[in-house]
């Protein structure tokens, strides 16, 4: 996996990178096709690689899905682009867009990488089929296939006389993990309610902290490490939390049994508090993911940092910089479900906590 | 910074493929899997409940089998006792009436033989008498039958009566 990495790094950043930055890749496939093209155009073969630019363009988004190059041309996804401009609404492909174009009235910010409207110069209201979009589609829809597959294996086999098998088998450990976890922290009594919501909630965060760990094309998009993402997931635990909370639970915040001079001031606080859970929850699981990419992806680029310093530190650099990135790579793994599991284990005790009843 | 603004578009459709497909998962995949484990789960529970009551009832079980095979053991030497018993009974009282039956045949048989001894000594006595009369008969008719003779029995006879009136009176 960490090889795979390095070649599409490699392909990736191929015209960022002087004649030294591949002086030690000899040995790597698809090296002899890596030409530098619009570093040229730009006069500006540098042998100092742009660390921030790599890892950046790595963790952000784009509009279109670059794969890799073969033989001298980008291969990537041509993403739709869906504006809807101070001229009314845009639909075209990301192509039209490249190589900072100008196209209906639109062009991409070549600081930002997003789309602004050459009217005036804002960000237009941007619907677009990003990286992350497709990735999001891609991956929520696998999801639903599998998830879908495994309750169709309970439908046609009688559970109650055989053991689940194959994806059945994989899948409901998970499951009952989750929906265990709801029962112990919800309670017996509504548990059932919230525990789809749990189960998917843990699952799509699970499964998109892997995709986000492989480096190749179905994953690679950083979804779970994206805030949009996980504001929407605490958002919906949020919503759940406090719109299916018990009149004692209200009753906690608005009018809770404190001494007098306390009353105006623990709605206050409460209120606040209630509020500070999706956002603790939203920075803790982008906040985890991002930098667990970032890790990655520094210890990568330091193999083409210290490519320049002559093959003796370059290759025992190299070394080291393998050994760790199989370390972080491992620590993402742990990190892909420890994330996955907290984020669901305090949604079911925030709900748990809004579901109390008088003592 | 561009990583902690949140994205309209990403923000959009996050909301709309994470609501639908949640939508459908929770109609159609999670409560499918998660109702069935847990009945399989109760199943489960529930049989090794079973198990333990039969293993429970089988012990019991075991003692009473037990305790009935000593019964029946005890009945059984009881029985063997009983019917041992019984024998020597039956053996004695047969015993005892094949005696009684025995000396009550012994006396009929001794009072017959007395009957019949009895009733031969009359014959015979009766024999003997009508043998003596028959002979004296004789004996007279032939004694008496000259004049002298008959004379000289009645007068004997005359003494002998007059002897045994003399001897009555004195």
């Amino acid at each position: 996996m960490m090889l795979a990495f390095f070649i599409s790094l490699l392909l990736l950043q191929g015209d960022t990178l002087g004649p030294a930055g591949l002086g030690m890749t000899e040995n790597m496939p698809g090296e002899v096709s890596v030409i530098p093209s619009e570093a040229e155009g730009e006069a500006s073969v540098s042998q100092d690689i742009d660390i921030a630019e790599i890892i950046f363009e790595h963790i952000g988004d784009e509009y279109e899905w670059h794969i890799t190059e073969w033989k001298g041309k980008p291969v990537a996804i041509e993403l739709p682009v869906i504006v809807k401009s101070s001229t009314g609404w845009h639909v075209f492909s990301s192509e039209r867009l490249q190589h900072g174009e100008h196209y209906q009235g639109l062009y991409i910010d070549p600081e930002k990488g997003k789309i602004l409207d050459e009217a005036t110069g804002k960000r237009p209201l941007d619907l677009s089929i990003t990286k992350n979009v497709l990735s999001l589609m891609m991956s929520t829809a696998l999801l639903l296939v599998i998830v879908l597959l495994t309750a169709r294996w309970y439908k046609k086999h009688d559970a109650l006389k055989e053991a689940p098998t194959g994806l059945a088998a994989a899948m409901e450990p998970l499951v009952m993990m989750v929906h265990d976890m709801a029962r112990e922290n919800i309670g017996e009594e509504d548990y059932r309610k919230y525990s789809p919501y749990l189960c998917m909630a843990f699952l799509w965060i699970l499964l998109n902290n892997f995709l986000g760990i492989i480096p190749f094309f179905p994953g690679g998009a950083n979804l779970t490490g994206n805030i949009a993402i996980t504001l929407v997931l605490a958002l919906c635990t949020f919503f759940t939390v406090n719109l299916t909370g018990t009149k004692h639970y209200y009753k906690d915040i608005f009018a809770p049994d404190v001494p007098g001079f306390l009353k105006p001031i623990m709605p206050v606080i409460e209120v606040f508090s209630a509020c500070m859970k999706p956002v603790s929850l939203t920075i803790r699981l982008f906040a985890n993911m991002l930098a667990g990419h970032i890790m990655i992806l520094s210890m990568v680029c330091i193999i083409f940092i210290m490519a320049k310093y002559g093959p003796l530190l370059s290759g025992g650099m190299t070394l080291v910089s393998v050994l760790f990135g199989v370390f972080l790579d491992a620590l993402e793994c742990l990190v892909a479900f420890i994330q996955a599991y907290v984020f669901t284990m305090l949604s079911s005790i925030y709900i748990g906590l809004a579901r109390v009843h008088e003592e | 910074m561009n990583l902690v603004t949140p994205d309209t578009g990403l923000l959009f459709w996050m909301v709309v493929i994470f609501g639908v497909v949640f939508f459908l998962l929770a109609k159609f995949g999670f409560p499918v899997i998660t109702d069935m484990v847990e009945k399989r789960s109760a199943k489960i529970a529930q049989s090794l409940k079973d198990a333990d009551e039969i293993q429970a009832r089988m012990a019991s079980w075991k003692v009473e089998q037990a305790q009935m095979l000593e019964a029946t053991r005890k009945e059984q030497s009881q029985m063997l006792r009983e019917a041992t018993e019984t024998k020597a009974r039956i053996v004695a009282d047969a015993k005892a009436q094949a005696q009684a039956q025995a000396d009550k045949i012994l006396a009929d048989a001794k009072l017959q033989i007395e009957a019949e001894k009895e009733s031969a000594l009359r014959d015979v006595r009766r024999e003997v008498a009508i043998l003596s009369v028959q002979v004296a008969e004789k004996v007279l008719r032939h004694e008496l039958s000259d004049e002298g003779s008959q004379r000289a029995f009645i007068d004997q006879l005359v003494d002998e009566a007059n002897q045994a009136q003399m001897h009555n009176h004195s």
